[in-house]
């Protein structure tokens, strides 16, 4: 057990590549916490799929041992956190467990949305703030004026703030004394009932459940029989350990330190972040007061490619849903796309990661549907129907009005870009809440319907300012707009996967857009094809796929039967990666590229 | 009762595998060889022919095709001792139809009378084009005047002569096909096979096609157009089509060509020569050797050019009957199909094709309309879709 006043807990926060995982690195490695042989790359983005993307999904922790100038040794514990805003509610939540940020601003680029929405939630954590301005061994980096622009923008002060490079080492011991001078220890008891908070959990298939902790009060040891306070749960410690970033067994944890436990424990959906562990027997007075759980707010449909996959794809669903108490599934049918499930995510990022690993690790080739919101669909009735699936729409008689979720989005934009970002967000129906300049970017922030946003918008984004803008947003409620279902018919037969909840004012523009992409889309057929779009009964917009004219081989005699015949087995295998809609093959890919909007 | 090839006849093919020039659009088996050991080569098909024929006695032999690459470049007595040593296996129609296809070239032109004599009694000959400018872009040897000399020669010389021209071409457009087809005409004597340019794996246009270096090509509705104009003048001036690319006066349709399309049996003889043939009841599909001297080795050593001989499974027969038949005007016989088949075309598909326009349906026969020919192979993957 160690000394309340030897103990540092503290989190990085930082926008994407600006330089996070590399300064955990350099921490861990100049602690000599892993030896210099088995030192990685990005030590703490464990997942595979992470690594590649450069992005953290769940949170990590570390603990290092550092010996400072004072003479004393220090334990200092770093959970590291995802920093996309799909998971900006689990970071959120991670934040809670320890006293301090290390605020990271890349000197080269200055202070980004989600420089400002992390460090944002670190403040609203009560948490001491070191600055770190990182990268400043590059030469475009400008270390004064992104110190000015932390004070500006994020108000806080920055005149102590390290320079720092996480490439070349420069810097990591001074980061590592104001990790000790500057952030408060914790604070705890040592004697009280046992009160630890329940940080994030994953699953190992080797291990089961390993469920990270930050003890508050009292002291926890291996064979302790726990009470999780909020699901009731009643455990028997395995193992008890902290990570190095390896894990290793440790015989007790006490108040401000922060470790793991396994303890037979079946799936992570047993476990909910924020709660509050303590003694079977001698249980803590008050819990914590705990967290909502995260919940899915973009939903698509993923159907497999061939239906025989449909059992491995539920496995692998299962699989994945073990160790991501955040992404739901059920079983969905669809007349075009057969049998699939309906899935939900935390946001377009999380649905991403979970498609590529079903595609890659469980090798199954998948369809996917339009990304949707939820939807609150009022009845005449007065009650409320949750909309997951646009093909689910009520009957319209019974409907008095429909809301939608909003978010509020924070961009940060070089000037020369700002009319392309203020006419993006405009024509996604976006309210302008503020703009404000530093010095030659400006912060924009829109209050915008989730719904505009979760299909492109973070790539129009991306491609009118050359990928100069930065983008966070948060949910910020739900509120009551002119939606309608809109339908497209091909041949005159509605094909339910392709219908989408939209502003009655854009149905006529998407419409009109997805019509010309399904005309180049779905091959020509014998007969002419009428594609439209349409709200309840009415068309808004049409484009005809005209007849196949030709398709007839020129030549064929005795020499030619086999090869003809197998050819014809060959376009009958490719007919079946048709889906048959009606008379109509309609290809799978054009599910989702009909949704793309090229302007 | 007879067997169902009888319905359709006996044939023989023999291929041929040399040309003096490799076209660019062309994917038969054809070779370009400096040294052509002509004696060695009559050798090899007479000894084929043997050895077919001690395989299927007792028929009756419809027709005899002589195909290439340019049987029209083989020396007469070798055309001739095979035909004689066929007349000595089989017997022959009253009407046996003998055809060899001729390049329109001075050289061949020359042998025209010695290949008559031999017994041959239809030419097919490849003019292709009518103009100097597209026989250069598809590669042949020939001028138009050159073909046109050799072509006026062979109708003086055979009972029977037909000739191809490719269409659809680089660079056509509707009325140049308009005119050109229009002079065909005026030179066509009962038959003409005109075919719409098809870019093939494999050859030299396939290539080009491939890094999309093959310009003016013809987009498919004009294609399609130019496809319907034919029907037209043909019909009009009394060469109406009797199948997807071939159009013929009364009585004038080549009989080997509709032994295929109708589904009977046919020998292979040669490099690469397919064969369908019905043995104890079952029906067999034959390939030889495609390499010339590949071929010439085997037949030498081995006593046989086959390599490959399987039975065709009665799914397979049906699948091919309904693909060959379907190219005809005259249609198939429904029942055929079912007895190969087992069983009957799914009703609402046959339903759906025609009320689309595409095929023609009684209780005897499906008949694709001129619409259903255009696009038969669409046609084919509804027809022989395997039910869902
Ligand atoms: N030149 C330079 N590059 C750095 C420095 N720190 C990080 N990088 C690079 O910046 C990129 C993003 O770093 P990473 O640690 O993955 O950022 P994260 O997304 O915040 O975790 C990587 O290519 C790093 O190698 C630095 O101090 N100087
Ligand atoms: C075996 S080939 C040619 C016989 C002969 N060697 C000649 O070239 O005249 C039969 C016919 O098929 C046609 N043909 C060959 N390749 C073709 C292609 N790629 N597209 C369209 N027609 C083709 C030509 O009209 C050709 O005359
Ligand atoms: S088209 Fe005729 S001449 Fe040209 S390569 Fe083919 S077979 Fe030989
Ligand atoms: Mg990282």
């Amino acid at each position: 057990m160690t000394d309340l006043n030897r103990i540092r807990n503290f989190s990085i926060v930082a926008h994407i590549d600006h330089g996070k995982s590399t300064l955990a690195d350099r921490l861990i490695q100049l602690t000599g916490t892993v030896a210099e042989r088995d030192m990685q790359e990005q030590m703490l983005d464990s997942m595979d799929i992470e690594r590649e993307r450069g992005i953290t999904i769940k949170a990590n922790t570390v603990r290092i041992e550092y010996p400072a100038k004072d003479g004393h040794t220090y334990v200092l514990n770093l959970i590291d956190t995802p920093g996309h805003v799909d998971f900006a509610y689990e970071v959120s939540r991670s934040m809670q467990a320890v006293e301090g940020s290390l605020l990271v601003v890349d000197a080269s680029q200055g202070v980004e949305a989600q420089t400002l929405a992390n460090v944002y939630q670190a403040i609203d954590a009560n948490h001491e703030i070191v600055p770190v301005l990182n990268k400043i061994d590059l030469p475009a980096a400008e270390p004064d004026r992104v110190k000015e622009q932390i004070e500006d923008v994020i108000g806080i002060d920055a005149s102590d703030a390290v320079p720092i490079s996480a490439k070349t080492g420069l810097g990591i011991p001074e980061v590592l004394e104001a990790i000790v001078t500057r952030l408060p220890a914790p604070k705890g008891e040592r004697d009280a009932p046992l009160k630890a908070m329940l940080v994030d959990s994953y699953y190992d298939p080797y291990l089961g459940v390993v469920v990270l902790i930050r003890v508050i009060d009292g002291v926890v040891k291996k064979g302790d029989r726990i009470r999780m306070m909020k699901t009731g749960g009643t455990y028997q410690i395995d193992r008890l350990g902290v990570f190095k970033p390896a894990m290793q067994d440790i015989a007790e944890l006490g108040p401000g330190e922060i470790g793991f436990f396994t303890a037979q424990i079946k799936q992570v959906r047993d476990t909910r972040v924020g709660d509050t562990v303590t003694h079977e027997k001698k249980q803590c007075a008050t819990a914590l007061p705990g967290f909502k759980p995260s919940i899915p707010v973009v939903f698509c449909g993923l159907f497999p490619v061939d239906a025989n996959d449909f059992e491995d794809l539920r496995d692998a669903m299962e699989k994945l849903a073990l160790n991501d108490a955040s992404f739901t599934f059920e079983m969905e049918t669809s007349a075009a796309l057969g049998f699939g499930f309906r899935c939900g995510f935390l946001g377009l990022l999380h649905l991403e990661v979970i498609r590529d690993r079903l595609e890659r690790e469980y090798d199954i080739d998948l369809i996917t549907t339009a990304p949707s919101v939820i939807y609150h669909v009022h009845m005449r009735d007065g009650s409320m129907v949750e909309l997951h699936n646009p093909a689910d729409m009520p009957d319209l008689t019974h409907v008095d009005h429909i809301e939608e979720p909003r978010i509020k989005a924070t961009i940060l934009v070089p000037d020369e870009y700002l009319g392309d970002v203020l006419k993006l967000c405009q024509d996604r129906r976006g309210e302008q809440l503020d703009l404000t300049y530093a010095g030659s970017r400006a912060m924009v922030v829109y209050d915008l319907p989730l719904n505009e946003v979760v299909f492109d918008f973070y790539d129009r984004l991306k491609s009118v300012t050359k990928g100069y803008a930065s983008f966070d947003y948060q949910m910020i409620g739900y509120r009551e707009d002119y939606l309608v279902k809109m339908q497209i018919l091909v041949n005159d037969e509605p094909v339910d996967a392709l219908s989408i909840m939209v502003h009655r004012d854009r149905a006529e523009m998407r419409g009109r857009a997805m019509c010309e992409k399904l005309k180049d889309l779905i091959p020509r057929h014998m007969f002419k094809i009428p594609i439209q779009a349409a709200i309840g009964g009415r068309v808004i917009a049409r484009e005809t796929i005209a007849a196949l004219r030709k398709d007839v081989t020129a030549k064929c005699y005795g020499g030619d039967a086999t090869r003809k015949r197998k050819l014809l087995d060959k376009q009958k295998a490719g007919k079946k990666k048709m889906r048959q809609f009606g008379k109509v093959e309609i290809p799978q890919s054009a599910f989702i590229n009909a949704l793309k909007m090229d302007g | 009762m007879a067997e169902p090839w009888e319905a359709g006849g006996f044939g023989l093919y023999i291929h041929w595998p040399f040309c003096q020039a490799k076209c660019p659009y062309c994917d038969f088996n054809s070779h370009v060889a400096s040294e052509i050991d002509q004696a060695r080569w009559k050798a090899a098909y007479l000894s084929e022919i043997e050895r077919v024929s001690a395989e299927l006695p007792g028929r009756r032999l419809t027709s005899i095709y002589f195909g290439g690459g340019t049987p029209s470049l083989m020396a007469p007595n070798t055309v001739a001792a095979m035909l004689d040593a066929i007349r000595g296996k089989w017997a022959l129609a009253n009407d046996l139809e003998v055809t060899l296809e001729a390049n329109p070239t001075s050289v061949e032109a020359e042998r025209f009378r010695a290949f008559r004599d031999a017994g041959v009694n239809r030419v097919s000959m490849g003019l292709q084009a009518l103009n100097d400018t597209d026989l250069k872009r598809l590669g042949r040897l020939h001028s138009a005047a050159e073909g046109r000399n050799a072509y006026e020669i062979a109708r003086d010389v055979f009972p029977r002569v037909s000739f191809d021209l490719i269409y659809a071409r680089q660079y056509q457009d509707l009325e140049d096909w308009r005119a050109e087809l229009a002079e065909a005409l005026t030179l066509a004597a009962d038959h003409l096979s005109l075919y719409q340019l098809t870019i093939e794996e494999g050859t030299a246009f396939g290539d080009r096609y491939a890094i999309g270096r093959l310009g003016g090509l013809v987009e498919d509705d004009t294609a399609a157009a130019m496809y319907d104009l034919t029907q037209e003048m043909c019909e009009a001036a009394g060469l109406p089509a009797y199948e997807v690319s071939n159009h013929a006066g009364d009585m004038a349709q080549s009989r080997h060509n509709l032994i295929y399309w109708r589904g009977g049996d046919y020998a292979g003889i040669g490099p690469g020569a397919h064969g369908r043939i019905t043995l104890n009841g079952q029906r067999q599909a034959t390939e030889t050797d495609l390499s010339p001297l590949g071929w010439l080795r085997r037949v030498e050593t081995q006593g046989s050019g086959e390599t490959l001989r399987e039975t065709v499974s009665g799914r397979e027969q049906a699948e091919e009957y309904a693909m060959m038949a379907l190219r005809l005007s005259e249609g198939m016989d429904r029942a055929r199909f079912v007895a190969m088949n087992g069983a009957d075309f799914d009703p609402d598909v046959l339903n759906r094709l025609e009320s689309l326009g595409m095929i023609e349906v009684t209780e005897q026969k499906i008949t694709t309309t001129l619409d259903g020919r255009r696009v038969l192979n669409a046609v084919l993957r509804d027809l022989l879709a395997e039910a869902r």
